[in-house]
């Protein structure tokens, strides 16, 4: 196999004095579409942050694509939609100006040329924003927003896409657009590590799914399927080969 | 124009005209990061600076830009070291500046809080041929560094988190945010004052917000209002001897509340609008049956 795009042996991370991330493996090779789920405070957004650098990596290694973190300088390479509920600012911006800012990767000081102006333009369309450009972000509905994020991410024509959460708080149009529009790039061979709270409509494109509880990776492997009985909201996970008296992993998947 | 044949009021004006481009335009940066009461931080700790001006019997303009600079440099620090203190730092700085201020100007020789005044205030009878270098020379670097670095600046204000992750330098830009912030508040000491510097930051923008949807065009309105406050405020205080500071801040108020009596029928207008060019119409109001309304109405 190839190298992989992102590595992480054995991270751990803390917030506050707390352990958040007590010894993580995670490997995303080129082309993958990998899911990091996991119920609320597992660490799976700290996981991503990390990946980034935003949370410092107490111990372990990160790599992405190849180059240790600290080093890593070539982040036009990796587009980032991070947790957000809106994409306004405390001033009036246009679509436009916020996506904008995600192409300033690939300029020289900031000096945008025509190419850079029809790639902020394409990214628009992906999303089917193209016709909202000039509009305020402030006038746009929660699911539009989450495009507008994305669309900011897409503007640098990453290889890597990072996702955190992008179907929350995500109207149902928006959800079939963000999943047509991932569907695409992973079609152009985008990479996407993305952090979920379910699956949804996005499952058919997702090759491998990595849960987390209490900062360790519980499951690494295919998307869990939920079936039957799993599909049910609230069920518990039980597995018959765990030792006697051991209390039911609840992954939180389906609550 | 009488106004214009006196050195004195050629200087105020052009120093009048530097400060209405300036505070807005590094004040929407600190408005876009809900940082608004920031510019009032710094001008309490330049106070410090300008005691310590009469106390070395150096230019109170360079001097209180050396000391907000760095008390600007020390919140950023702060900022990012002490997220869960930071308030309580803050407080002690700005209010360690403002006695220090007062401490250092009663220990200059002939110095008393009199002196003070007119930086706390604005004094645009005062503005020497030395303070209108300073003064130019700051605005420069002001201007260049907030429309130069438009689009960085921008993105670092709007999200700092999504801004790092491009690959920009979010600590040295918002190093520089601050710094040019600390340069602002010398620049428009000597007009507004200490104590209103941070007035004319935010105002201009926050009026300039209620009619537009774009960040470009907020800018170019904010220093538009910036500058037309500062030049009329600077003439109606010398035709009617009321202080220069109180009138620009009160006039960029009033603008204000013009506009924003203004854009209300505006934006539903535009709202409207929007309902109507989307396909299949967007109804504006939730539509209640007739009969249903008068029945709840009856119940009620």
């Amino acid at each position: 196999m190839t190298e992989p795009v992102i590595a992480l042996r054995g991270v751990r991370a803390e917030l506050g004095s707390r352990p958040v991330l007590r010894g993580i493996d995670l490997t995303v090779h080129r082309g993958e579409v990998v899911a990091l789920l996991g119920a609320n405070g597992s660490g799976k957004s700290t996981a991503v942050r990390s990946v980034i650098g935003q949370v410092p990596a107490a111990a372990g290694e990160i790599e992405l694509f190849g180059t240790p973190q600290r080093r890593f300088r070539d982040w036009a390479r990796v587009g980032y939609v991070p947790q957000r509920t809106t994409a306004a600012g405390g001033v009036p911006a246009t679509v436009t100006e916020v996506v904008s800012s995600g192409r300033l990767a690939r300029t020289r000081f900031g000096v945008f040329r025509k190419a850079d102006r029809e790639a902020v333009r394409g990214a628009l369309e992906l999303v089917g924003l193209a016709d909202r450009a000039k509009d305020a972000v402030d006038a746009l509905s929660g699911g539009q927003h989450q495009r507008v994020l994305i669309a900011r991410a897409l503007a640098a024509g990453p290889e890597l896409l990072i996702m955190d959460e992008p179907m929350a708080g995500v109207d149902l149009v928006s959800q079939e657009v963000l999943a047509e529009t991932l569907r695409h790039q992973v079609s152009e061979g985008a990479t996407v590590l993305l952090v979920l709270h379910e699956l949804g409509p996005l499952e058919p494109l997702i090759d491998r799914a990595i849960v987390l509880r209490d900062g360790c990776v519980l499951h690494d492997g295919p998307p869990p399927k939920a079936l039957g009985q799993h599909a049910l909201p609230g069920h518990d996970h039980v597995h018959p080969h765990a030792p006697a008296g051991a209390e039911p992993i609840r992954t939180g998947l389906l609550s | 124009m009488e106004i214009l044949n006196y050195a004195f009021m050629q200087r105020a004006l052009l120093a009048a005209v530097l400060v209405g481009i300036t505070a807005p335009a590094v004040g929407i940066y600190l408005v876009q990061r809900r940082q608004a009461l920031m510019g009032d931080g710094i001008g309490h700790v330049a106070m410090t600076g300008v005691g310590l001006g009469f106390l070395l019997t150096w230019s109170p303009v360079w001097m209180a830009t050396l000391v907000s600079v760095l008390g600007a440099v020390f919140m950023e620090l702060v900022r990012w070291y002490a997220r869960t203190r930071g308030d309580i730092a803050l407080a002690m700085l700005f209010y360690g500046g403002m006695a220090g201020g007062v401490m250092f100007i009663n220990l200059a020789p002939g110095g008393s809080t009199t002196n003070l005044s007119s930086f706390l205030f604005g004094s645009l009878s005062t503005v020497s041929e030395s303070d209108v270098t300073a003064i130019c020379l700051l605005a420069a670097f002001v201007v260049l560094v907030t429309v130069g670095l438009r689009r960085q600046l921008f993105a670092v204000s709007q999200d700092e988190e999504f801004a790092r992750v491009t690959g920009l330098p979010v600590r040295f830009l918002n190093l520089l945010t601050a710094i040019t912030a600390a340069v602002t508040v010398s620049v428009a000491m000597r007009v507004v004052g200490l104590l209103l510097v941070s007035a004319l930051m935010v105002v201009p923008v926050a009026a300039a917000q209620q009619l537009t949807r774009s960040f470009a065009a907020t800018f170019a309105i904010a220093v538009a209002i910036g500058v037309s406050a500062t030049l009329g405020g600077t003439v109606t205080s010398y035709y009617q001897d009321v202080p220069p500071g109180a009138t620009i801040v009160l006039l960029t108020i009033a603008t204000f509340i013009a506009l924003t009596l203004l854009a209300t029928p505006l934006t539903r207008r535009r709202a409207r609008a929007l309902a109507a060019a989307q396909p299949g119409g967007d109804p504006a109001e939730c539509a209640i049956p007739a009969g249903r309304k008068g029945r709840d109405e009856v119940g009620a």
